[in-house]
């Protein structure tokens, strides 16, 4: 293996590589910031360029260091304007953009960016030292463990079931899994409450009702509500400090580093991904921190922030290794490049380590290379990246609702897309003002159709439901997802009665 | 879409998808056409835009088109855009809309009202074969083996695939059932959100067999973690030729996965005629070569009335066993 290092340094170390890095990561950011376009489409639309340069060592660390610059740039959406135009930066914004509202943003951004990082660096060695010994971990979860997976993931909503909150974040919840339920779903030939409309036929899409329920109605506040905006307000100077205290390094450091292990575990699965990698790490730490820290939680905590960033970005280092190993793409990312692997005449598979080593071995450092390049970019680039807060809300407001609507037309080119923006966003705007979190509803969309797909999956392999108890995982996974939900409310029940009782 | 990350597999080129670029004019004196404007049903990305895109590629880098120009117009399954093109017929005489087998089984199920029969037929000009695939451990070689495992019991053959029921992968294994004097409708098929997700539950042991794209899984059986028993093919195919045809293991079926491009209807007939000719022309230029290898495509060409009998055969086929798995 040392051999193996030793021929991916030498390669990834010429000068055109580390251009190839540089160069990817750079464009990756910033076309991410971009609320509509993913990883996914900018990888999409680097490819022929990739190809272009015709070496498979060179095409692969360029598209790897696009993926990276493009999850990170993701993150900045979510924390600066509350658009995450990717699922995966949904839980970013849980805690990120609080943080940027109470006037840190750049503070966040740092949190966000280190976390990143450190996800990032952790998953590549992993990747480095287990690829081929994980790639049997990758086959272990059947349809069964996916959906009780899934059923862990909703758990993170128990974040926004605060006191008096549990009945209107269940019913969120809800809401986001029946949305779910519209279009074309993969266990059914027929739409389902589509009304005939011919544009819900393939459902909504996420990044519409991602628009929809956190962008817009925050736009619409800040209009609503002149002293939201903080322009003006003498805060200038803090949202460029970047500098995060010792004593919340020493809080966030334990967190990033579960997190990056949790995420990369669960990355590695080819059904589960960094979506839900960001929400497990999300429930997972607000679970396990003290009860003071848990209240935090979605109103601007540096560990909530940190969780998710450590956890999607270590997931996504994760997914390469049912690609590398299996030939399996575990997300549309993946797939993209699994296409450009065989168009540049290479298998991804058992034989690739064997046929094309310093293939194998160049994407895993240049990943590693691709991070720290990406953390030493954009560091100093943050102060600047947060000025866009201090731009006089009445430039700000029309910048987030051009941002938000060209997000949801861009991918789609379907300007019905706009008219669904506005009427779901008006819709979040009113349950916001009843004080409905909206979050749930987007984790119960998102986690929705994944959740039925396998529930169905695994009650045909079944035929029933007893797969529950025959398979183990799948018991445990439940019941772990039980503890999640009821364990918060018992001791936020046992609190409230020693509090009475000490009056 | 249904497949989407089947598709972004398979046709992994989108050139400069969002940013909406037209490739530049090379006319050195060969030049058939002047322009070529195409209608893509689905998003960024999927494998119509690939399609599309690759092809506006080799035909304009040949110099066979002068320029070419991309609209994706995604809704209602495919639907949105062949209601538009029917709509706005007399306008779009410049305008080639790509397609493939979904547009069949879609009109069959009333997911939008018009077929290929309201549309002027261009021509088919690439396909997938379908594959019957197991796990290299499975105790099944061939189909002989996997027929007789679904004779025993078919509850316990659980076959997988990449569409939902009702769909491309779904026929297959039904119709290769059928073709082996089996009873089609107890064909326990669980679909997966993608060609790729049912690989992986092949892989992980959940299901016996998968039915899917033959592209998809050649990769795989080069590196021996899957075999292929049965491909819908007539002959074996040069990319992998080990694998053997449903019909020389006396199965007599086969299926063809196309892409194809459409015109509005009542288009006149000179016209289409260039858009067949210009067509035919590309499969004998290195650019056109050069993007099908890229994507792996296999050059299945189907012109004017072939491609009309084709659609017709491929209706008849689907519709007959749609109906008899009780999805029509």
């Amino acid at each position: 293996m040392l051999e193996g290092i030793l021929l991916g340094l030498s390669t990834v170390f010429s000068i055109t590589n580390i251009m190839m890095v540089i160069g990817g990561c750079l464009i990756g950011t910033f076309i991410g910031m971009l609320p509509g376009l993913g990883p996914m489409s900018i990888i999409a639309i680097m490819i022929p360029v990739a190809i272009g340069i015709g070496d498979p060592s060179a095409a692969l660390i360029l598209l790897a260091g696009v993926y990276y610059g493009a999850i990170f740039g993701g993150s900045t959406s979510s924390i600066l304007i509350n658009a995450p135009g990717v699922a995966s930066t949904v839980a970013t914004s849980f805690d990120g953009y609080p943080l940027a509202r109470q006037g840190q943003a750049g503070k966040a951004l740092t949190v966000a960016a280190i976390a990143s990082f450190c996800g990032g660096t952790v998953g590549a060695i992993l990747l480095l030292i287990f690829a081929p010994m994980l790639a049997s971990v990758a086959l272990l979860f059947h349809s069964a463990e996916y959906f009780a997976l899934m059923v862990v993931g909703l758990s993170a909503i128990a974040a926004f079931a605060g006191s008096g909150q549990v009945g209107k974040a269940v019913m969120m919840t809800l809401l986001g899994l029946m949305l779910a339920t519209v279009g074309e779903g993969a266990q059914y030939n027929m739409p389902r409450f589509t009304m005939g409309i011919m544009d819900l036929q393939s459902g909504l899409s996420f990044i519409t009702l991602s628009m929809a329920m956190f962008a817009l109605p925050e736009a619409i506040y800040l209009v609503l509500d002149p002293t939201r905006s903080n322009s003006g307000t003498g805060q200038q100077g803090q949202i460029k400090e970047l500098r995060i205290s010792r004593q919340e390094a020493k809080r966030i450091f334990p967190v990033i580093g579960r997190q990056s292990i949790q995420g990369f575990l669960i990355g590695v699965l080819p059904g589960a991904g960094a979506t839900i990698a960001s929400f497990l790490g999300y429930a997972v730490e607000r679970n396990i921190a003290s009860k003071e820290e848990q209240d935090q939680f979605g109103k601007g905590s540096v560990k909530g922030l940190a969780a998710p960033e450590a956890a999607n970005n270590a997931a996504c280092t994760g997914s390469f290794v049912p690609l590398l190993t299996l030939g399996i793409p575990g997300s549309g990312t993946t797939a993209i490049l699994l296409g450009a692997l065989i168009a540049l005449n290479v298998s991804p598979g058992p034989r690739l380590m064997v046929d094309n080593p310093q293939i194998f071995w160049s994407v895993i450092i240049s990943m590693y290379l691709g991070n720290l390049i990406l953390l030493v970019l954009n560091l100093p680039l943050i102060p600047y990246i947060a000025k866009i807060l201090a731009v006089p809300r009445n430039y700000l407001i029309p910048f987030i609702l051009f941002f938000t609507l060209m997000g949801a037309y861009i991918g789609q080119n379907n300007a019905t897309e706009l008219l669904m923006l506005v009427g779901l966003g008006i819709g979040a705007t009113i349950l916001r003002f009843a004080d409905y979190p909206l979050a749930p509803l987007l984790i119960g969309f998102i986690l929705g159709r994944m959740l039925e797909d396998n529930f169905s999956r695994a009650m045909q392999l079944y035929d029933g439901i007893h797969f529950i108890t025959e398979r183990p995982m799948t018991m445990g996974l439940l019941v772990l997802a039980v503890i999640l939900i009821v364990l918060p409310m018992y001791r936020a029940r046992q609190a409230r009665l020693r509090s009475a009782e000490g009056d | 879409m249904l497949n989407t990350m089947r598709t972004m597999a398979a046709a992994s080129i989108i050139a400069a998808a969002t940013l909406g670029l037209s490739a530049p004019a090379f006319a050195d004196g060969h030049q058939m056409l002047e322009k070529i404007h195409f209608l893509i049903p689905g998003g960024a990305g999927g494998g119509w835009d690939g399609t599309a895109r690759g092809t506006g590629e080799a035909l304009t880098e040949s110099g066979l088109v002068g320029s070419a120009s991309y609209e994706n117009m995604s809704g209602g399954g495919g639907g949105k855009a062949i209601g538009y093109l029917i709509e706005n017929a007399d306008s779009n005489h410049g305008t080639l809309m790509v397609n493939s087998t979904p547009i069949v089984i879609r009109s069959l199920t009333k997911v939008f009202p018009q077929s290929f029969r309201d549309l002027s037929l261009v021509a088919g000009t690439i396909g997938d074969y379908a594959a019957i695939v197991v796990s290299k451990d499975s105790e099944i070689n061939d189909m002989a083996g996997l027929v007789a495992a679904y004779k025993a019991d078919p509850k316990k053959v659980a076959i997988g695939g990449g569409s939902v029921p009702g769909g491309m992968d779904h026929l297959v294994a039904a119709m290769a059932m059928q073709a082996a004097g089996e009873d089609p409708t107890k064909v326990k098929y669980i679909p997966y959100d993608a060609g790729a997700k049912a690989m992986a539950g092949l892989l992980s042991g959940e299901v016996i067999a998968l039915s899917t794209g033959f592209s998809e899984a050649v990769e795989q059986a080069k590196a021996g973690e899957v075999k292929i028993i049965g491909v819908t093919s007539d002959e074996r195919v040069p990319a992998f030729e080990e694998a053997k045809t449903l019909k020389e293991q006396g199965l007599d079926t086969s299926f063809v996965n196309w892409r194809g491009f459409f015109a509005a209807p009542g288009l006149p007939a000179e016209k289409l005629q260039a858009y067949q000719d210009v067509i035919t022309k590309m499969y004998d230029t290195d650019e056109w070569e050069a993007v099908r290898a890229r994507n792996g495509w296999v050059n299945i060409h189907n012109s004017g009335d072939e491609f009309l009998t084709f659609l017709e055969n491929q209706e008849k086929v689907i519709g007959d066993l749609m109906k008899q798995l009780g999805f029509l």
